[in-house]
């Protein structure tokens, strides 16, 4: 038994750093907190733990170097340090969209309680994306999940948000429970729970295909792929708009990143067994998920089946198999945070303001009334959809590009990425249909009475002032993926 | 980084000022003062490409005034510009094409800040589109280029128009869905055959590494992805809906320039980089070809909306453009090209006198019109003319590109080639025989309704859109040698590349 060098945790400060921050909240909330109905003003308490998120980001932006932690159960290196940026910068965004909900009655007494439990499930995020033993790795999975739930079901008065929870907390556990199955089967082959030693003893056993077939489902629940993804709706609809829109992008990145890492690394030598598995997953996941967007109402069920085939996407870049993956991957998370944060934020404005309205057909005439909203909504769902010069076109075309790297037309498999790359490239032309719907309501669709013209908050702005900035920037500023590109080869 | 930059700079230089333009007339300021400056830069990159051939010989690289700055790097990714001879006659198109269609939009109400935002926006699609030579740079202007068209037919249309952009905006992306697979299959598998992954088009057609075998996989991908926007038979079906229902200047420009992005880019990227297989598929391609020519021509006969009339004359016309390149001689592409830069102008022209028209009469319907050359001489005058264009009359544009294609697809000697241009060169009569029907209708007999006696000719605004387009359609037709050496130039070593004869320009 070695005693612990304390030295170790310099390798993991993206940790620490956020831990204090964590702490910091805590401390602060557990003396200053107000009691239900108390008129005690908070007002400086978002944008303290703004502050502090921004300086978790800058203390980790910087390249990270390889290294490793507690006997190799914990790694680091430059793309997972990239993916940690990411995920905390969509915390950020987050933080600072959720000051208007934050300050109404039933959830202001509670706002320290949102912060705790948002920066419980990052720090579990970056332990799952850090891991490199099975049981970190669910340790960091389920200490995103569980604060999660209670994320969901924050408005724990409104009947969806409860019910939204329930499913959640279920579909977690469920999910849990058969990725713990497959681990404990790829620990009966192989005697061991790190990722280097699993994968050089791995082979193409039934058990361990197996193992694996279990392990991906587990991570299928988080990324809600289809056939795993019948929480997502009702959960999508029932939890606080802001809420859904973590789960939607961070939530869904870090695990996507962590499936990504672990796919092609652990389970490399049997790579044309999963190869084979995903596409087909990714195959469903677009198509399922854009078909049943195209009827869809309710603008936040509207969103959870978009996430769903955006899921499929950002799963196609792991199909290549090939150094530019991990790349693709991140860079399409952060493009796809920016977007869907930039729709979440409008959508929870306008709920904000018009009592709870989250139906399509209210947004017609939107444009009219709200031409400012109205107008960075559509170059969200422009980025979304994939048209350029917004970045969504750039992630979209560099996570094809990953696809095909490498694939020869000529043998079977290398058909049949091209294959799934087409089937994709047609769905951006459906999920395109469904993006413009909206488009045409807010721009087009006449409306007797459309939205009031409603101010809305300095949060809601700065918030948007970000993510639109990411939307327009991101792709055409090619620093950033250079800049994930040069961080993730080293 | 030269000049040519410029051409998407002024638009997006365009866009913030018209963002921050607080009411008409200043946005009407920032259009003239921009399109004036873009069509002064393409005189001006005219001469300046005139006079630097005149300096080098032919042979030299194809690509003038060109850069390559790093984009993506990792990727291959380069903003690369140049222009050959084909370019810089579509770049002069495109900003006669803004020009006149900022005028003719001076009335465009509502929203015309707003209308004149997408309106630029596309510009900066159509110019940095033919101001690239790498294929990722080309594709996202392409797409650029076609976004703005649903907002534009969506909220300013007439007609079914939600139906229209709603069906424009989801066929062209299905071209560019198909695109992307080409554009993936050329870069990979010219970086695997060759060593050397590139985006550029310069070098790609250089290493020309592609097995044939390989080749035929993607040529109909990007062929018939471009084909779907330069209305190739049966992917023209957006093209008659979303021209009826499009407003007027927006229907100059999608005519007048957007489809030529679909000719441009089936030379350009299909045939030029996957030339073995355009050798063997291209009989697929002129069978498609020949029946969009006809076809187009024959339903332009029966329609009664003078939009739709002009629509699927374009269908006709813009075939004859892939029908042309498809036959892969030296004349008969520099027939398409020049068939090209008449059709933009002569099609602008007709769709903005029917604009007008229509903005008076208040129909297109040929049956209930009648008699306006009494009531509003100079837009009677403008359609008769943007007629006699259309139907090739010596001494307009039609007739110089029309007689360089049939010349030049006569030129192949076998039995299919042949008949096929007999077929397609049916559509001459059949054009003759639907413009003059309308023409006559009406322009010349009685005035259809006592109501159109109260109706006002042109104003200023109009004649300087109609009179400008009317001044390059017979100067076109005058004086084609100009732009038929330009074009010859650049179509010579593209057409000996992709027939392998002679040596390859720039190797």
């Amino acid at each position: 038994m070695m005693n612990i060098d304390y030295s170790q945790f310099l390798n993991m400060i993206p940790e620490v750093t956020l831990m204090a921050a964590l702490m910091i909240v805590f401390i602060t909330d557990l003396f200053t907190a107000k009691k239900p109905g108390e008129a005690r003003n908070r007002n400086w308490f978002n944008p303290l733990v703004c502050v502090l998120m921004l300086a978790h980001i800058f203390i980790n932006i910087w390249p990270t170097e390889a290294s490793t932690a507690f006997g190799g159960m914990y790694m680091t290196n430059g793309s997972v340090g990239v993916i940690k940026t990411i995920l905390a910068f969509s915390v950020l965004i987050v933080f600072v969209q959720s000051r208007e909900w934050l300050q109404r009655e039933d959830t202001n007494f509670k706002e320290g309680e949102f912060y705790e439990l948002v920066l419980a499930t990052l720090l579990g995020m970056n332990m799952m994306v850090s891991a490199n033993h099975f049981l970190l790795f669910f340790l960091g999975l389920e200490m995103a999940s569980v604060p999660m739930a209670c994320l969901v079901a924050f408005d724990k008065y409104r009947h969806n948000s409860a019910e939204a929870g329930a499913k959640f907390i279920l579909t977690a556990t469920f999910s849990s429970g058969v990725m713990l199955y497959g681990i404990s089967f790829l620990y009966a082959a192989t005697g061991t729970l790190y990722f280097d030693d699993v994968m050089a003893n791995i082979s193409a056993t039934p058990l361990c295909i197996l193992g694996m077939v279990f392990f991906f489902s587990g991570l299928g629940f988080k990324i809600s792929l289809v056939p795993f993804h019948f929480w997502t709706a009702d959960t999508y609809q029932g939890a606080p708009t802001t809420v859904t829109g973590y789960l939607s992008v961070t939530s869904k990145g870090a695990a996507a990143f962590a499936l990504c890492a672990i796919l092609m690394k652990v389970f490399a030598p049997i790579v044309e067994y999963w190869q084979i598995m995903l596409m087909v997953v990714i195959v469903l996941s677009i198509t399922i998920g854009n078909l049943f967007a195209i009827h869809q109402k309710d603008l936040k069920r509207f969103m959870a089946f978009s996430s769903i085939s955006q899921a499929g996407y950002i799963m196609l870049a792991v199909v290549g198999n090939s150094a530019m993956s991990v790349t693709a991957l991140s860079y399409y998370v952060l493009i796809y945070v920016v977007a869907n944060l930039a729709v979440f934020s409008i959508i929870a404005a306008v709920e904000e303001n018009n009592g709870g309205v989250v139906n399509m057909n209210a947004y017609n005439g939107f444009y009219k009334t709200n031409p400012r909203l109205a107008f960075l909504l559509t170059l969200a769902l422009f980025s979304l959809g994939g048209i350029p010069p917004f970045a969504g076109m750039f992630s979209k075309f560099f996570v094809f590009m990953a696809a095909a790297n490498g694939a020869q037309v000529t043998t079977a498999i290398g058909a049949t990425i091209y294959a799934v790359v087409f089937i994709a490239l047609v769905n951006t032309v459906i999920s395109l249909y469904y993006y413009l719907l909206i488009v045409k309501a807010m721009f087009i669709s006449d409306n007797e009475n459309p939205l009031p013209t409603f101010k809305s908050s300095y949060s809601t702005k700065m918030a948007l002032a970000i993510c639109t900035l990411g939307v327009v920037a991101f792709g055409v500023c090619s620093i950033v993926y250079n800049w994930i590109h040069a961080a993730s080869v080293m | 980084m030269t000049f040519l930059t410029l051409f998407v700079v002024i638009p997006v230089v365009m866009l913030l000022a018209l963002w921050l333009a607080r009411n008409d007339s200043q946005v009407r300021g920032v259009m003239v003062v921009g399109s004036t400056a873009l069509l002064a830069l393409a005189i001006y990159l005219v001469l300046a490409f005139v006079n630097a051939r005149e300096t080098m010989p032919a042979e030299q690289y194809p690509f003038l005034f060109g850069t390559a700055i790093p984009w993506f790097e990792p990727l291959n990714i380069y903003y690369r510009t140049g222009v050959d001879g084909i370019s810089v006659v579509m770049l002069l198109l495109s900003s006669i094409i803004v020009f006149t269609g900022t005028f003719a939009s001076w009335q465009q109400h509502p929203m015309q800040k707003e209308y004149f935002l997408w309106f630029t926006l596309l510009s900066v699609g159509v110019y940095g589109f033919f101001i690239s030579v790498d294929l990722f740079t080309m594709f996202m202007f392409y797409e650029v280029a076609l976004i703005p068209m649903y907002l534009l037919i969506g909220v300013w249309g007439t007609g079914p128009k939600e139906y229209s952009a709603m069906k424009l905006t989801l066929m062209l992306m299905g071209g560019s869905a198909l695109l992307i697979i080409g554009i993936l299959g050329i870069y990979f598998f010219n970086g695997q055959f060759s060593g050397q992954y590139t985006m550029s088009v310069v070098e790609i057609a250089q290493l020309h590494a592609i097995p044939a075998f390989i080749q035929k996989i993607f040529f109909p991908f990007i062929f018939i992805g471009f084909g779907i926007l330069g209305a190739l038979f049966p992917f023209h079906t957006w093209s008659p809906d979303g021209h009826a229902s499009a407003p007027t200047a927006v229907s100059m420009l999608h005519a007048g320039v957007l489809m030529k992005l679909g000719g441009y880019g089936c030379f350009r990227v299909a045939m030029y980089l996957l030339p073995e297989a355009a050798q063997q598929l291209s009989w697929v391609f002129l069978i498609l070809t020949t029946i969009s020519v006809v076809y187009g021509a024959l339903s332009a006969c029966v329609q009664t909306d003078l939009k739709y009339i002009n629509a699927y004359s374009s269908v006709s016309h813009c075939g004859m453009v892939l029908f042309a390149l498809v036959m892969m001689t030296q004349t008969a592409c520099t027939g398409a090209i020049l068939q090209m830069l008449s059709h933009g102008l002569m099609t602008a022209l007709f769709f903005a006198v029917i604009g007008m028209i229509y903005h008076r009469a208040g129909t297109r319907d040929v049956r209930k019109l009648g008699g306006l050359m009494k009531v509003m001489p100079f837009l009677a005058v403008g359609y008769v003319i943007a007629g006699l264009a259309n139907l090739g009359l010596p001494g307009f544009s039609g007739f110089v590109a029309e007689m360089n294609i049939f010349v030049g697809a006569f030129e192949v000697n076998d039995t299919f080639h042949r008949a096929c241009t007999i077929i397609a060169c049916t559509s001459i009569v059949i054009t003759a025989v639907y413009i003059l029907r309308v023409v006559g209708k009406i322009c010349y007999q009685k005035v259809a309704d006592e109501s159109f006696f109260k109706l006002t000719d042109a104003t200023w605004d109009e004649r300087v859109a109609v009179g400008g387009l009317i001044l390059c359609v017979a100067g076109l037709g005058l004086a084609p040698l100009w732009a038929q050496n330009i074009i010859n130039d650049a179509v010579a070593p593209m057409i000996h590349h992709i027939m392998g004869t002679g040596a390859v320009a720039g190797m």
